[in-house]
C-alpha cells in the first residue's frame, strides 16, 4: 500500500470467540491529524487498538501501518501507545520509568527527559511514582508516548481521571505534537471535551463505525430537534397540552421538540398561551445528544 | 538500538526494583542467618573435627538450600510475566521494539544477578565467619565454593520455572498459587513420595531401577545429591542421602539434569509468553 496515510484500517473485523468485537471498520489516519474515536463500554474501542498494535490478529480486512505490517519492527517504531490502564512500578522514579522506556525505543534519554517538563510533571521526576496523583500516573503515561516524536499515536482514553485544566492543557500537548506531524487516534467517552480540539471523530458502536467527519458535519448532519419545555401555570397543563400537543412530564410541565429552523414558528404560538405559561426552558441539542444519535441510543438513553 | 541494549536496559530496571523492593536486602540476611546457623548452632561440627567445619558445614546447608534457594527464586520470578499483564505494563513494553523473546532472557538475567548477588553475599559472610572461627583447609573451601556454584545453577533453575508459570495465568495470585504450588511439590512432597515408595517396595527392582533415576530427575535432589557426593566425609547421611555415594550415575550426570531443567523452563517461558494478547 502506498497512501500518505499513516494508519488505514479496511473493512477490519476482530472477534473473540463468538463476540464480535471490531465489526468490518473503515478508518484512516493522515499525518498531523488527531482522531477520536467514540464508542459506549465495549464498543471495541480498545480491541482496536490492540489489532492495530499487532496484539491481536484479524479475522478479516486490511491494516497497514504507513505501508508495514502491525507488530512489525519498523511499525513499532513508528506507533507509540498509551493503554487505557497502566500502573508503573511505584519503587521507580519518573525520571527512571522515562530514562527506561526511552531506551527501549532506541532514543537517547537525554532527549526524552524533557517530556517530563512538557507534560507538567518535572519537579516530580526524582520522586517514586507511588507517590504520585493519579493525574500525575497520567501525564508520565503520556510523556511515555511521546519518547521519539513517533509517527502515530495511539491513546486508550488518555484524559479519563484528569480535572478540566489538565485536560485542556493534555489537548494543548496533542496539538503541538500533531503541528510537529504526529498522527493521534485517542478514544473517549465525552464528546464535549474533545469540542474544537480534535480534526475528526468517529463513532463505533457494538463494533460498527457509525459515523465519521468533521464534529460540525456530523452535528448539521444529525439534524437533532431542539427541546421547548413548558411550565403550565397553576391548574392550567391541561390546557397547554390540548393547545401544544408535545409530551406531558411530572405533573405541571409539557415539552415539545422542533427543528432548528422552526424555532421561532414554535415560540410566537407559546406565546398566544399568555399567561398559562409560568415558565420556559429550551434546550438546543448538545455534543452529547449528538453521539447518542449516532451511536444508536436516543436522546433518552434507551436503545432504538 | 540492538537487542542486547534492550535486553540490558530491561535487566537493570529489575535489578534497581529487587534493590528498591528490599528483596535483596531481605534474601541476603535469609541466607546469612540461615547458614550461620546450620554452623554455630544444632548438629555443626563438634570437638576435634574443627577444622572440618567448612565441609560439614557445607554438607548440611545443601540440604537446607533445596528449601531456601527454590523459595527464594520462585519469590523474585513469580510476578515477571503475570505481574505486567495485570499491571497493563506489558501492553506498553510490547509496543516498543523489544521483542518477546528478549523480555523474558533479560528478565531472566535481572532475577538471576539479584539471586546471584544475594546467594554470594549471604554464603560468603557465612563462609568467612566459619574460617574465621574454626579455620579452613582446601577441601572445606572447595566444598564451599561448590556449594555457591551450584546453588544459583538450583537458583536459575526455579527463577526460569517460576518465569514460566507466570506465563500461564493473567493474574499476580494465581501466578503466586501455581509457585507455591510447584515448591510444595518439588522441594517436599516428590521426595516424600519417592521415600513412601521405597519403604513399600522393600528392596525391590523400583528401589534398584527406578528409584536412584527419579530421585536424579528433580533438580533439588541432582543439586543435593552433586555437592554431597563430592564431599569426602565420614559425615552420616541418611534418607535419599545415601544415595549420593552409591549412585549408579556418573556424578556429572546431576550437573547435567540441573542444566537441562534450565533450558527446558526457559523455552517454556518463551513458549508462553509468545501466546499471550497483552
Ligand atoms: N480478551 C478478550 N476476550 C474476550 N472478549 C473480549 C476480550 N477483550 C475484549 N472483549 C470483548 O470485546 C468487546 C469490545 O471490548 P473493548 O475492550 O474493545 O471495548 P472498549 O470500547 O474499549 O470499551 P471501554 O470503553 O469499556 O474501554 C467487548 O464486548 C468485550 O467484552
Ligand atoms: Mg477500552
Amino acid at each position: 500500500m502506498t497512501d500518505a496515510n499513516i494508519l488505514s484500517v479496511e473493512e477490519l473485523t476482530v472477534r473473540f470467540g463468538a463476540v464480535t468485537a471490531v465489526d468490518g471498520v473503515s478508518l484512516t489516519v493522515a499525518p498531523g491529524e488527531r482522531v477520536a474515536l467514540l464508542g459506549h463500554n465495549g464498543a471495541g474501542k480498545s480491541t482496536l487498538f490492540k489489532t492495530v498494535l499487532g496484539f491481536l490478529k484479524p479475522a478479516a480486512g486490511r491494516l497497514s501501518i504507513g505501508g508495514v505490517i502491525p507488530g512489525s519492527d519498523a511499525a513499532r517504531r513508528a506507533v507509540s501507545y498509551l493503554p487505557e490502564q497502566v500502573a508503573f512500578p511505584k519503587a521507580l522514579t519518573g525520571a527512571e520509568i522515562l530514562t527506561h522506556f526511552a531506551r527501549l525505543k532506541g532514543v537517547s534519554p537525554k532527549a526524552a527527559l524533557p517530556l517530563l517538563e512538557v507534560v507538567g510533571i518535572a519537579d516530580a521526576a526524582r520522586r517514586a511514582v507511588g507517590t504520585y496523583s493519579k493525574g500525575m500516573r497520567q501525564r508520565l503515561g503520556l510523556a511515555q508516548a511521546l519518547i521519539g516524536a513517533p509517527r502515530l499515536l495511539l491513546l486508550d482514553e488518555p484524559t479519563s481521571g484528569l480535572d478540566p485544566v489538565s485536560r485542556r492543557e493534555f489537548y494543548d500537548v496533542l496539538e503541538a505534537s500533531s503541528r510537529a506531524g504526529t498522527a493521534v487516534l485517542l478514544s473517549s467517552h465525552s464528546l464535549s471535551e474533545i469540542e474544537n480540539r480534535i480534526d475528526r471523530i468517529a463513532i463505533l458502536a457494538k463494533g460498527k463505525l457509525r459515523a465519521e467527519g468533521a464534529l460540525s458535519d456530523l452535528s448539521r448532519r444529525a439534524g437533532l430537534p431542539i427541546r421547548i419545555r413548558i411550565e403550565a401555570a397553576e391548574g392550567r397543563v391541561e390546557a397547554v397540552h390540548a393547545y401544544l400537543g408535545g409530551e406531558r412530564v411530572n405533573g405541571r410541565s409539557v415539552v415539545v421538540t422542533c427543528r432548528a429552523e422552526d424555532k421561532v414558528a414554535a415560540l410566537a404560538r407559546l406565546a398566544e398561551l399568555g399567561s398559562d405559561v409560568a415558565d420556559i426552558d429550551i434546550a438546543l441539542p448538545d455534543l452529547d445528544d449528538v453521539y447518542r444519535h449516532y451511536s444508536g441510543l436516543t436522546v433518552e438513553g434507551a436503545t432504538q | 538500538m540492538t537487542g542486547f541494549d534492550r535486553m540490558a536496559t530491561v535487566a537493570t530496571t529489575e535489578f534497581r526494583l529487587a534493590f528498591r523492593n528490599r528483596w535483596v536486602l531481605l534474601a541476603t540476611l535469609a541466607f546469612t542467618l540461615f547458614a550461620l546457623a546450620l554452623a554455630f548452632l544444632g548438629s555443626g561440627p563438634s570437638g576435634a573435627l574443627k577444622a572440618d567445619a567448612l565441609t560439614l558445614t557445607a554438607a548440611s546447608l545443601s540440604t537446607l538450600t533445596v528449601y531456601l534457594v527454590p523459595l527464594m527464586a520462585l519469590l523474585v520470578s513469580y510476578d515477571s510475566i503475570a505481574g505486567e499483564i495485570e499491571r497493563g505494563t506489558l501492553a506498553l513494553v510490547l509496543a516498543t521494539p523489544l521483542k518477546r523473546g528478549e523480555l523474558v532472557l533479560a528478565k531472566f538475567c535481572g532475577h538471576l544477578a539479584v539471586l546471584t548477588l544475594a546467594i554470594a553475599i549471604g554464603y560468603g559472610i557465612a563462609g568467612v565467619v566459619i574460617a574465621g572461627v574454626h579455620g579452613a583447609d582446601d577441601a572445606g573451601l572447595l566444598a564451599w565454593g561448590r556449594l555457591v556454584a551450584t546453588a544459583v545453577l538450583l537458583g536459575a533453575v526455579f527463577i526460569a520455572s517460576g518465569m514460566a508459570l507466570s506465563g500461564l495465568p493473567r493474574q499476580t495470585g494465581t501466578a503466586a498459587a501455581l509457585a507455591i504450588g510447584a515448591w510444595l511439590v518439588l522441594v517436599v512432597l516428590y521426595d516424600l513420595a519417592l521415600l513412601g515408595a521405597v519403604i513399600v517396595d522393600q528392596g525391590g527392582v523400583f528401589t534398584k531401577t527406578v528409584f536412584p533415576a527419579l530421585v536424579l530427575a528433580n533438580p533439588g535432589d541432582a543439586f543435593r545429591l552433586y555437592n554431597l557426593a563430592l564431599i569426602e566425609s565420614n559425615a552420616p547421611i541418611a534418607g535419599l542421602d545415601g544415595l549420593a555415594h552409591t549412585l549408579p550415575f556418573p556424578v556429572s550426570s546431576a550437573l547435567a539434569v540441573l542444566v537441562l531443567w534450565l533450558a527446558a523452563s526457559l523455552a517454556a517461558a518463551w513458549a508462553l509468553t509468545r501466546r499471550i494478547r497483552p
